[in-house]
């Protein structure tokens, strides 16, 4: 076995200076490879989620064919300049006539295990919710994360009555416009969800309400 | 003389694989064992992800070995893996971008994998560097090994499907425990179980061999 032979230089004590030196060169040529790479993955991970969310919106809000960050300035919604916080932003859903037809909204609050991120559509006139989609959540897997894996639960959202604000009800039991169905099992989820929405009306409604919708981004494309 | 040398590559390489199986021998790296392990796709890219940070950790370590002095080695072998995990993290990220979203994270923690510093100590400070990628890729393999026989197993019990491919027909109820963290523990205790049958056997078949002989 070559069992010794690895350690250090045999004999003499390495000095201060060489240790602090290993250690710093060690450091140092870290943080150069991890820089790189972050810069050299950073445009594909930024790409990913700004797809993610596009597809999102397209999802939350059926029938839309071009879409647009805005944001509430003095009164106004307003195309959003990108430096907002999450929280500030909602997206424009247009029609092919450029009409809008609604608004996805992010909105985000305390799931069973973690924070849940999601987004929903919806049309601030006819004060329905005519889509839900979840981004981010760390759900019990096999119940918690049935709030995206369960059709039937997602349908739920598909044209939900926001007056006088959304509630959950025992599965099966859905009998007015605002109720949505819990999950067997994963009712702290199903009730999360519930909240996150309508937390996410608290801040918007109003606004979307009062201010004047913000024009059809000119391309179709929407991006 | 080079057929010997054969056998010590070899023999490298199998004691990781099952001999001294980092999971069901060693019972180390329990963190991520336990955690990801729901589905046989979770499991065997946290398997992939420690394999690379594994077998170029000790392949780095060996090489350099030299020119480490002893007192700051373990602060340099967790600078070296904790740079190659956070590249992984990043690599993984970009490429496989659901994936990294279910292990979340679990692929930062690989630096805590005692599996990885323990092998670099034990090992790739003190042997050659060829010696050093075989044995890291023997062991390697073997938690690659252990983590889908446990993956497979709860997603087959719990989802009642492998690779989200379903096996049985709609009437299988899942075993929901299966894939929540109680059935992580019976599934590695089984398996465990398992292993140490094996062995048993071989041991017991081994010692009648040598009495055989003697009668």
């Amino acid at each position: 076995m070559s069992g010794e032979s690895g350690l250090g230089i045999k004999g003499s004590e390495p000095t201060s200076t060489r240790l602090v030196a290993t250690l710093g060169l060690a450091g140092l040529l870290s943080g150069l490879i991890i820089v790189s790479v972050y810069e050299a993955t950073l445009p594909t991970i930024t790409e990913y989620k700004a797809k993610v969310l596009k597809e999102a919106v397209f999802k939350v809000l059926p029938g839309i064919t071009s879409m647009r960050p805005l944001t509430y300035r003095d009164g106004k919604m307003v195309p959003a300049g990108g430096d907002e916080d999450e929280e500030d932003r909602v997206f424009g859903g247009y029609s092919a006539d450029g009409h809008l037809v609604g608004y996805a909204i992010p909105s985000a609050g305390p799931g069973f295990q973690d924070t849940i991120r999601l987004l929903y559509g919806l049309l601030p006139v006819e004060r329905k919710v005519v889509g839900m989609e979840i981004l981010q959540s760390r759900e019990t897997p096999g119940l918690g994360d049935k709030i995206y894996k369960d059709p039937a639960f997602v349908a739920n959202f598909d044209a939900l009555a926001i007056d006088p604000g959304i509630v959950t009800v025992k599965k099966g039991s859905r009998s007015a416009a605002n109720e949505v169905d819990a999950i067997t099992g994963a009712t702290i989820s199903s009730k999360a969800v519930v909240q996150i929405i309508n937390r996410g009306n608290e801040r918007w409604l109003k606004r979307l309400e009062d201010a004047p919708a913000a024009a059809a981004p000119v391309d179709a494309g929407g991006e | 003389m080079a057929g010997k040398k054969q056998q010590d590559v070899y023999q490298e390489f199998i004691k990781g694989l099952w001999r001294d199986n980092p999971v069901f021998v060693q019972v180390l790296g329990m963190c991520p064992m336990l955690a990801v392990t729901n589905s046989a796709i979770n499991a065997l890219a946290m398997g992939g992800a420690t394999f690379f940070v594994l077998v170029a950790s000790s392949f780095l370590v060996s090489s350099l070995k030299n020119w480490i002095p002893k007192q700051v080695r373990i602060s340099t072998y967790i600078i070296i893996i904790a740079t190659f995990v956070t590249v992984t993290d990043f690599t993984l990220e970009a490429l496989v971008p659901e994936i990294h979203k279910e292990l979340g994270a679990f692929i930062p923690l690989i630096v805590a994998n005692c599996m990885i510093l323990g092998r670099q100590e034990a090992f790739a400070s003190r042997n050659t560097v060829k010696m050093a990628v075989v044995d890291a890729l023997g062991m390697a393999s073997g938690f690659l090994f252990a983590l889908f026989s446990l993956g497979a197993v709860r997603e087959i019990l719990g989802e009642g499907a492998l690779f989200g491919i379903r096996l049985f027909g709609a009437d299988f109820e899942p075993w929901v425990i299966m894939i929540l963290p109680p059935g992580g523990f019976l599934t590695l205790g089984l398996l465990l179980l398992f292993f140490n049958w094996i062995k048993e056997r071989k041991d017991r078949l081994a010692e009648r061999l040598a009495e055989g002989e003697f009668s």
